[in-house]
């Protein structure tokens, strides 16, 4: 001890068992650096053997604020927050202040466990009575326990909303009775496709495609009828198009396709007369053959500099109508809006003039 | 209310009776059959009507269903645990309830339990009053006490005594061995979601 310290007033005088209850890390160092005393929970770390005897830093490695190499240098430390650890055994992390004893007694260091504590209690086996009845550290513990039982829960709720987002989704974007995308996801692809064939993606074809006759068919036979044969054509339509194509019913018997990266006309064209001809086939609904065909347009994103959706479906619609006009069960090529039509090729007028 | 508290009458009566019983009741309640999301709220008239329909499914008076429910949410190791951080015995976890709202409050903060008040009148009875709430929240509170007395060792006598307290007869602190409580948190093999009743 350094002398011409001014005495305590008011000193208390307390047993090593009574401070053990008190402060159950404690640790009683003398002025030479022996253990002469330590509080029960800290006895308890310390497995290997008694530490009462042992030399300090033999058993501790004191490493912040900066590593203690000798007993000499303690008083430095005094007051600070040190962080410490145990020398054998698990690698426990502490932390703790030492203060000086009065009458050259030594030194006081209060220890506890860093945030760490939860693994220090498994590894030690430590109970609730190895904490002094202050100490927070067991609401710590409880917190730990609470916090991951209700993140689990939490998590589980997540899960489930998004599961339920996502098929309330899918139900947002499909037409009820044929199981095909409806309006709202064929406004979506529609726009994206044409966002991407404006920046040199390799472009797209749309068809608008009535159906014919079918009127009559839900006229004569009755709406579970008509609902059959369109359960019919969207089959066709499924098995004529490719998975990566969009395919929407809408309207009662108006379907739209995408024809994703095929901007030829040829293909195009193929598809739709394939359609056609598969349409035109008799379906049979409880032993009455449904006759029906159906009349497409068909609009192509390589004839337009910057496709537009409503353009585009503008011009597919008018091309239908000229297939209507023509005598029904054919396609027709919409022509690009004057002015866009620079590009649309010889093919085209080809078709345009062919359908007329 | 509180959907925990929702989950754990719907968990009760399906794990307790079957899911038969649990599909009718919650049918004569009007509430999802699919049950309730315990992070979410719902109106505390679901929980009136899930209730009224369990005490006509069970035959039993209300109380002693809201009891069964208590020592039915004990036997949940979850909760179990989260009871004993209170304290090493059953007396000290008795004189501790006055802080259990807050530590309901401290995992789930709108859990909107009553306030608890536990009085000791000798070495060796209590009161435990419960504050203004749902007063479904006091038998379901008897039988946490009975099934936690249990669980400490401990021989006790609980009683709903009148409209606002329950009464804690300690006839011996140490009768039998309690059931283990490791302050460590068991390893989980994989992060489970605490299930049901919480």
């Amino acid at each position: 001890m350094k002398s011409g310290r001014t005495p305590v007033k008011d000193a208390a005088l307390v047993g090593s068992d009574a401070l053990g209850h008190l402060m159950p890390m404690f640790l009683w160092v003398t002025p030479t650096g022996l253990i002469r005393a330590a509080g029960p929970t800290l006895a308890k770390l310390c497995a290997g053997g008694d530490l009462v005897g042992k030399r300090f830093l033999d058993r501790f490695v004191v490493e912040k604020p900066h590593p203690l190499e000798s007993m000499a240098d303690v008083q430095a430390l005094q007051g600070q927050r040190i962080l410490l650890r145990l020398k054998e055994g698990p690698e426990t992390p502490l932390r703790g202040q030492v203060q000086p004893l009065d009458g050259g007694q030594g030194w006081l260091l209060n220890l506890s466990f860093g945030i760490a504590v939860s693994q220090a209690v498994r590894e030690h086996r430590l109970t609730n009575a190895d904490f002094a009845p202050t100490d927070l550290t067991v609401e710590l513990l409880y917190l730990t326990e609470v916090k991951e039982a209700v993140m689990g829960e939490l998590a589980a709720l997540n899960a489930r909303l998004r599961l339920a987002h996502q098929d309330a989704e899918t139900r947002a974007l499909t037409d009820a009775l044929t199981g095909l995308a409806n309006r709202r996801a064929l406004d979506r692809d529609l726009a994206r496709e044409c966002h991407l064939a404006a920046r040199g993606g390799v472009g797209f074809a749309l068809i608008h495609l009535d159906l014919d006759y079918f009127k009559a068919v839900n006229d004569t036979l009755g709406h579970a009828a008509g609902d059959h044969v369109l359960a019919e054509v969207a089959a066709i339509l499924r098995q004529e198009t490719r998975q990566s194509d969009t395919v929407a019913r809408v309207g009662g018997d108006e379907f739209v396709l995408i024809l994703r990266g095929r901007p030829e006309l040829r293909d195009a064209q193929a598809v739709a007369d394939r359609i056609i001809r598969k349409l035109e086939r008799p379906i049979d609904y409880d032993g009455t053959p449904c006759r029906i065909s159906a009349s497409a347009g068909i609009c192509l994103s390589s004839a337009y500099s910057v496709p537009d959706p409503e353009q585009l479906h503008s011009d597919a619609d008018e091309a239908t109508y000229a297939a209507k006009r023509a005598g029904r069960g054919r396609a027709v090529v919409g022509m690009a809006a004057p002015g866009l039509g620079a590009d649309s090729g010889p093919e085209v007028a080809k078709w345009v003039a062919g359908a007329r | 209310m509180h959907g925990l508290v929702n989950r754990s009458l719907q968990t009760f009566l399906r794990d307790t009776y079957g899911t038969a019983l649990w599909v009718s009741v919650a049918e004569a309640a009007a509430a999802p059959v699919s049950g309730f999301e315990a992070m979410l709220s719902y109106d505390d008239a679901v929980t009136d009507r899930l209730i009224e329909a369990a005490e006509s499914a069970l035959g039993k008076p209300r109380d002693a269903v809201l009891e069964d429910l208590g020592m039915f949410l004990v036997s949940f190791e979850p909760l179990r645990r989260l009871l004993r951080f209170s304290g090493v015995d059953y007396v000290a976890f008795l004189l501790s309830l006055d802080e259990l709202p807050d530590r309901a409050r401290l995992a789930v903060a709108d859990i909107g339990l009553p306030d608890l008040k536990v009085d000791a009148e000798g070495p060796a009875e209590f009161v435990l009053t419960v504050g203004p709430g749902h007063p479904g929240f006091r038998p379901v509170f008897a039988g946490i006490l009975r099934a936690m007395a249990d669980d400490f060792g401990a021989f006790a006598l609980v009683d709903l005594v009148d409209e606002a307290a329950i009464r804690i007869d300690l006839l011996e602190a140490r009768f039998a061995e309690g059931r283990a409580f490791d302050l460590a948190a068991p390893q989980r093999k994989t992060a489970t979601a605490a299930g049901g009743a919480a």
